[in-house]
């Protein structure tokens, strides 16, 4: 296999919430939020993974550790084989980019699409100063605005337009991945799809390496070539995509893929799916962190023993990831309603 | 249909005065709901489908007037009733699910006391029955540990379990109809299929009538048996949800069928629609989707498009549905629909 472009080595992303003076001298533990747990991932170039999980799963905060803004607790972001920090020289930084999710809080409201992007194109000196104008109009036409759009400020535009000006403010810096957190969860349905669409378009004619986090399963299942399933700060499953949707290995991922709402009527899943909330990310349960709402946990197996990520090239997470399960428990993915 | 309509809508119309000009957010919106149905309401953000449901219960937002149109239910005009008549709907028959539960609901009362309100103030409970009531009504919308749970302030609870209480309440007054504004849009998708399957257990049980308003097409086919799609503050199409998502007949419905990401249906590229939904302070001549239709004929620009019966119990408003109906015919819109 070819060197991946980056590598997640025991990523390890811990937030303190209370540590404070008080606690110390009351003789507390301080309260740690373990956002992201122990992730190793690979990307390799030219490929789109889709990284999938409910809220507060830690997806964005790994982005976040991957473009520089939240420094790793422990563990390493490696990008062509050498270590990345937060703290990066602007060469560096340059080659990883991001996409938020709200392209309404993402851009400034103050400053024209031209002075947003003339501006990266300056600092980063991706063009002469003479070049600079052109530039921006292809940027533009790149993500499919006219060169009208150029000194428009952000509220003249719709949703989906302010995300393709956001998309264009991240490839101004030519960027060889490209880190798309929820881009089109703020959109309509009808944009949505102009939006994803624009995005493959752009990493065919850009040979772009994206990585795509998303809530959305059926939004990956379209994108990805490759997706990986987050829950509670770890991975706990990995596969292509056609692989992953058709034969699910981990109890959460088949729950995830059951709760999605079918545009067929009547066809409800009847399985009662995954139940109760997720656990906090403070107080994590002990041993496989899915048991307390796993439909298949084994006492006192599940709940004492953390289990590996297992598998050849489609890995999970869970003990009885490649074992026969009792039929009762096969989820039914469809059912034709009576 | 035998039994009397519940709810009556009748060529509703409803504007904002904003700074730029008067903005007919809802025109022209007409649609029955019967005793004991489920009708979604599909529709992208600016589609008007919250402002027609809030106009329902009286609860129009700040700088919204009806102009025009009458509203039904029950038997009772809501456009013409006192502020105190409308209350007094709102706390017996017909009661609200709305899309954020931690804004929904008060943060410094006690959930168990928030269920309780309704029974005591407005069926004249006793203090005592009017607690019994609340945990009743937590065990029967699934709340573990009621007894416990009813002394929980909101923000100690979950999104799922706040989504909950807020059925709750909204079940408290024993309603004939039950307003769902996005009722799971904030929720996680284990969450969401939790609450769904919820409500659908619930109307089924209670025999309560639903109406529920959701940009996500999925949720409202797991929902309800009947739609009505809204673009640009009108009602382009109505039907049974089977068949107008196997055989839609406005080209706005199909637009949204084919640019929904779906894991059944895998398409190389999504289809999407172009352009942007009208500015209504203005909106287009003739047919408000013309301007990014496929379909598209002169006709469609010089006069504007009245709902047209296409079926038994379906309406399309589009001179041209039976050119929808053959597009759809030559690729399906779902699969083995």
């Amino acid at each position: 296999m070819a060197e991946a472009l980056l590598r997640l080595d025991d990523l390890h992303v811990h937030y303190t919430l209370r540590g404070g003076l008080g606690r110390k001298v009351r003789g507390k533990q301080p309260e740690i939020l373990r956002a992201v747990d122990g992730v190793d991932l690979e990307l390799q170039r030219g490929e789109t993974l889709g990284l999938v999980g409910e809220s507060g799963c830690g997806k964005s905060t790994l982005g976040r550790a991957i473009v520089g803004l939240t420094d790793p607790t422990s563990g390493t972001v490696e990008y062509e084989g050498q270590a990345l920090t937060a703290k990066r020289e602007r060469a560096k930084r340059r080659r990883i980019q991001m996409v938020f999710q709200d392209p309404y809080s993402s851009l400034n409201p103050r400053m024209t699409v031209k002075q947003t992007l003339a501006e990266l194109l300056k600092a980063h000196n991706m063009v002469p100063n003479n070049g600079i104008e052109a530039r921006c109009k292809e940027l533009l036409d790149l993500v499919g605005l006219g060169a009208r759009a150029l000194e428009a400020h952000p509220r003249q535009f719709s949703g989906g337009q302010r995300q393709r000006v956001s998309i264009a403010r991240a490839l101004a810096l030519e960027p060889e991945l490209l880190i798309a957190d929820e881009p089109v969860s703020a959109l309509d349905v009808s944009v949505q799809a102009t939006v994803l669409n624009l995005l493959e378009e752009l990493k065919e004619k850009l040979g772009l390496t994206v990585l795509l986090i998303a809530h959305n399963m059926a939004v990956v299942r379209h994108v990805a070539d490759r997706v990986a399933v987050m829950y509670l700060g770890r991975i706990v499953e990995q596969a292509e995509t056609d692989e992953l949707f058709t034969n699910p290995r981990h109890p959460y991922t088949q729950g995830l893929l059951t709760a999605v709402p079918r545009l067929v009527p009547g066809r409800e899943s009847q399985s009662t799916g995954v139940v109760g909330d997720p656990p906090s990310p403070i107080d994590l349960p002990t041993g496989c962190r899915f048991h307390p709402r796993c439909p298949i946990a084994q006492e006192p197996l599940c709940s004492s023993e953390d289990p590996v990520l297992g598998g050849n090239g489609h890995v999970a997470a869970c003990h009885f990831a490649w074992t026969e399960r009792p039929a009762e428990h096969v989820p039914e993915v469809l059912e034709e309603a009576t | 249909m035998t039994r009397e309509p519940l709810v009556r809508v009748r060529d509703l119309q409803v504007e904002f005065q904003l700074a730029r000009g008067v903005v007919r957010a809802v025109d022209g919106v007409s649609f029955d709901v019967e005793p004991g149905e489920a009708l979604g309401l599909v529709g992208e953000s600016g589609s008007g489908k919250t402002v027609t449901l809030r106009a329902l219960v009286g609860l129009l937002p700040r700088g919204a007037k009806l102009v025009g149109g009458t509203i039904e239910v029950d038997g009772v005009d809501v456009t013409a009733a006192s502020d105190d008549t409308q209350r007094e709907l709102r706390g017996t028959t017909v009661s609200m699910i709305f899309q954020e539960p931690m804004t929904a609901l008060n943060p410094v009362m006690r959930v168990g006391d928030q269920i309780a309100e309704e029974p005591l103030v407005r069926l004249g409970m006793s203090r005592s029955a009017a607690k019994a009531r609340a945990l009743e009504l937590m065990a029967l919308v699934g709340i573990p540990d009621p007894k416990r749970r009813a002394d929980a302030y909101p923000h100690e609870l979950s999104g799922g379990l706040r989504q909950r209480i807020m059925i709750a309440i909204a079940l408290s007054g024993d309603p004939k109809l039950v307003l769902c504004d996005e009722p799971t849009t904030a929720l996680d998708v284990t969450i969401q299929d939790q609450i769904l399957k919820l409500l659908r257990q619930l109307q089924r049980e209670l025999d309560v009538s639903l109406v529920f308003v959701s940009h996500d097409l999925a949720v409202i086919a797991q929902t309800c048996r009947r739609l009505a799609v809204m673009y640009a503050g009108q009602v382009v199409e109505t039907g049974p949800v089977a068949e107008v998502f196997r055989e839609p007949r406005h080209p706005y419905t199909l637009g949204l069928l084919r640019a929904v990401p779906d894991f059944e249906i895998v398409r190389d590229k999504l289809a999407s629609i172009p352009g942007a939904p009208p500015d209504l302070a203005s909106p287009p001549p003739g047919c408000r989707f013309h301007p990014r239709c496929p379909f598209v004929q002169d006709d469609c620009i010089a006069n504007a498009v009245p709902l047209i019966e296409v079926g038994d119990h379906r309406a399309a408003r589009c001179l041209h549905h039976e050119r929808v109906v053959e597009d759809v015919r030559r690729e399906p819109v779902i699969a083995g629909g």
